[in-house]
């Protein structure tokens, strides 16, 4: 059997390489698809408790029982917010892209052009 | 003993992936390891008995936001990334800060190991799409229809921001 | 059955389920080359062996020998990757889709199906099974769109742009329109999906009986098709844009952008794309077959290793019977402009697939 850290620490590892990636690279669809990896990182983390939450139940301090596949439908709505922020993201490097030719962000640093 | 072993095979997988997308310098690279490394994400959550999660993960991360990717990176014809001085200075600073970050988390995870127990692979229908449905209809109605009107605005943002002007 | 079993048994299947799609993707371009002649008032290839039945033969050691040129300028990975990709993709679907119930072998009982398994005394196959086979043409998407980029040409970039544009905007609609099979049938299983198109029991023990030694009870009324029909409609609309078939096939017509995705290939890797082109229509066949048209259901009759077998032989029947409407479309239609075709895409298939989902829930809704 799996311990649950384990699946928690290659989480940790995975959102570390993103903020990683957010910091190291230079052209902006990298960068973005770093953010991507961040956001799956914490999907793991989500899916992970979920399991957990529904082999040893418990109650939260106000009495209420932790309903354990709640954390797929949080995975479910990051998934619907990940692909409308992919959508208008990519867009507007694309408008980037037309005005100033340059995919790289260390360029992108001037209001005006 | 074969959970183990597919876990760390899939985990692996994943953490080569995310490395190979730091390390390369054509995005497109980085977008076809990212696509990787969601595929075997969606293994994980198999192996998490999240059935339904690895499915909507295969077909709308890896198989719709990706191609987006993709399609962004072809369109732009964008070209291997050049080194420049900032890049340099993140470099330097940016390795030992993530490895304090990683080592600091899993120092408490593994310390503390004891007080959270272990995933099993389990024959119940924990993860199936019915069980699921009914939360997302009954308990989590709201933001379910909150969601479709975010990506009604997406629609409309992209739509706009992607005309050519005039 | 323990693990070493199931083990040796899936590789055995997967043995014969390959090999026996891929001489029936052969068979079917010489189907295709035939059909298309007769339409057209000729005789296709006869001269191969008796009625030209040795052509996929010739076909393929052609292909074997041919010289595998590699220009130049291209991204070599992603060249030698995209048809390794598409045919992979393609190939996966044949491990979810079940062939017929199970056959008995050596006191062991056998699924007609590669994840299929028989425990507690009933069949079951993956509860996401349905899920599966989009989320592997979702990604086949990658093979064209690769395809096109690493060519490093003008004309294989734009054909498979529009290619891929064309191939995701109908995964919706294609995705839409199964969605009122789902809400008739209760479960993603492709198995349970066929296992609920029976001819239900009007009471209990006033079930249909065998006719003359025949079962002819899982005989047709019950099939999706007849709830469903415009959902069948929309399916083969979107399956035919999805495989790139006419009247959809403007990304790789030959008068068009010279050849689209695949101009650079030659030899295996053109064979490659050719085959994955052939077993999605196979896949989309045999869909189509499971949903709409109860699957492996027919008569029954005979010792107990024909029934067994008799299953798969309507199965084969039935998806016979859709490449051919493919082959019979492809004779008859011209194609569609590429924006009429997105057009009608999304401004005609996806509203009327959500049209159906409604109507479809609200009469299950008022029958509940």
């Amino acid at each position: 059997m799996v311990p649950l850290s384990w699946y928690l620490i290659l989480s940790a590892i995975l959102f570390t390489l993103g903020v990683l990636g957010f910091l190291i690279k230079r052209n902006i669809i990298t960068i973005f698809m770093s953010i991507e990896l961040m956001l799956n990182a914490v999907n793991l983390t989500f899916v992970a408790f979920a399991n957990y939450w529904n082999a040893h139940p418990a109650k939260l301090a106000s009495g209420a029982e932790v309903v354990p596949l709640s954390g797929h439908v949080f995975v479910f709505f990051v998934m619907v917010v990940a692909a409308a922020e992919a959508a208008v993201g990519l867009a507007i490097i694309i408008s980037i892209y037309r005005t100033r030719s340059t995919l790289n962000v260390d360029q992108v640093n001037l209001l005006k052009l | 003993m074969i959970h183990q072993v597919l876990f760390i095979f899939f985990g692996v997988i994943c953490v080569v992936g995310a490395i190979n997308l730091l390390a390369q310098r054509h995005p497109i690279n980085s977008a076809l390891s990212l696509v990787l490394v969601m595929s075997s994400l969606a293994m994980i959550y198999l192996l998490l008995g999240a059935e339904f999660v690895a499915a909507v993960q295969v077909i709308v991360y890896a198989g719709a936001i990706m191609v987006l990717f993709v399609f962004v990176i072809m369109l732009l014809n964008a070209g291997a990334e050049e080194r420049g001085p900032g890049g340099r200075v993140a470099l330097m600073l940016g390795i030992p800060a993530v490895i304090v970050l990683v080592g600091t988390i899993a120092w408490t995870l593994i310390s503390r190991s004891q007080q959270f127990g272990e995933v099993k692979i389990s024959p119940s229908d924990f993860g199936a799409t019915s069980n699921i449905a009914h939360l997302l209809f009954t308990d989590f109605l709201l933001p379910f229809e909150i969601t479709s009107v975010l990506i009604l605005i997406a629609i409309m943002g992209a739509v706009v921001l992607g005309k050519k002007e005039g | 059955m323990d693990l070493k079993t199931y083990i040796l048994v899936a590789v055995i299947k997967i043995a014969l389920v390959v090999f026996i799609m891929l001489t029936g993707v052969a068979y079917t371009t010489l189907l295709e080359r035939k059909v298309v002649a007769r339409i057209q008032n000729r005789w296709g290839p006869t001269r191969v062996g008796p009625f030209g039945l040795l052509q996929p033969l010739a076909d393929g050691v052609k292909f074997i020998l041919k010289e595998d040129l590699v220009p130049s300028n291209v991204h070599k990975g992603l060249y030698i990757l995209a048809p390794m990709l598409a045919l992979a993709m393609s190939l996966v679907s044949f491990a979810i889709i079940p062939f017929g119930e199970s056959i008995s072998i050596a006191g062991l009982t056998i699924p007609l199906q590669i994840t299929g398994i028989h425990q507690e005394g009933a069949l079951s196959d993956i509860n996401i099974g349905l899920l599966i086979i989009l989320g592997a043409t979702s990604i086949g998407v990658y093979g064209v769109a690769l395809a096109g980029w690493s060519s490093n040409s003008k004309y294989s970039l734009l054909g498979s742009l529009r290619a891929s544009a064309q191939m995701i905007s109908y995964e919706l609609a294609l995705g839409l329109s199964l969605v009122g099979i789902l809400l008739l049938a209760g479960t993603l299983s492709l198995r349970g999906i066929v296992d609920q198109q029976i001819t239900p029991c009007l009471s209990p023990g006033n079930c249909p009986q065998p006719w003359f030694g025949i079962s002819l009870f899982r005989f047709i009324p019950h099939w999706y098709i007849f709830p469903q029909i415009i959902a069948f409609f929309i399916y083969l609309m979107a399956a035919y844009a999805e495989t790139n078939r006419i009247p959809f096939d403007l990304p790789e017509a030959e008068t068009e952008l010279v050849a689209g995705y695949h101009t650079e290939y030659s030899a295996m890797k053109f064979a490659m794309f050719f085959m994955a082109e052939y077993l999605n229509m196979f896949t989309v066949g045999c869909l189509a077959t499971l949903l709409f048209f109860g699957g492996w259901h027919g008569p029954l009759f005979g010792p107990p290793l024909v029934q067994a077998l008799l299953p798969v032989f309507w199965f084969a029947l039935k998806v016979f019977f859709f490449i051919f409407l493919y082959i019979w479309i492809r004779g008859t239609l011209p194609r569609f402009r590429y924006d009429q075709l997105m057009a009608f895409g999304w401004k005609f298939l996806l509203p009327l697939a959500i049209a159906n989902i409604i109507v479809t829930s609200f009469i299950v809704a008022w029958r509940a």
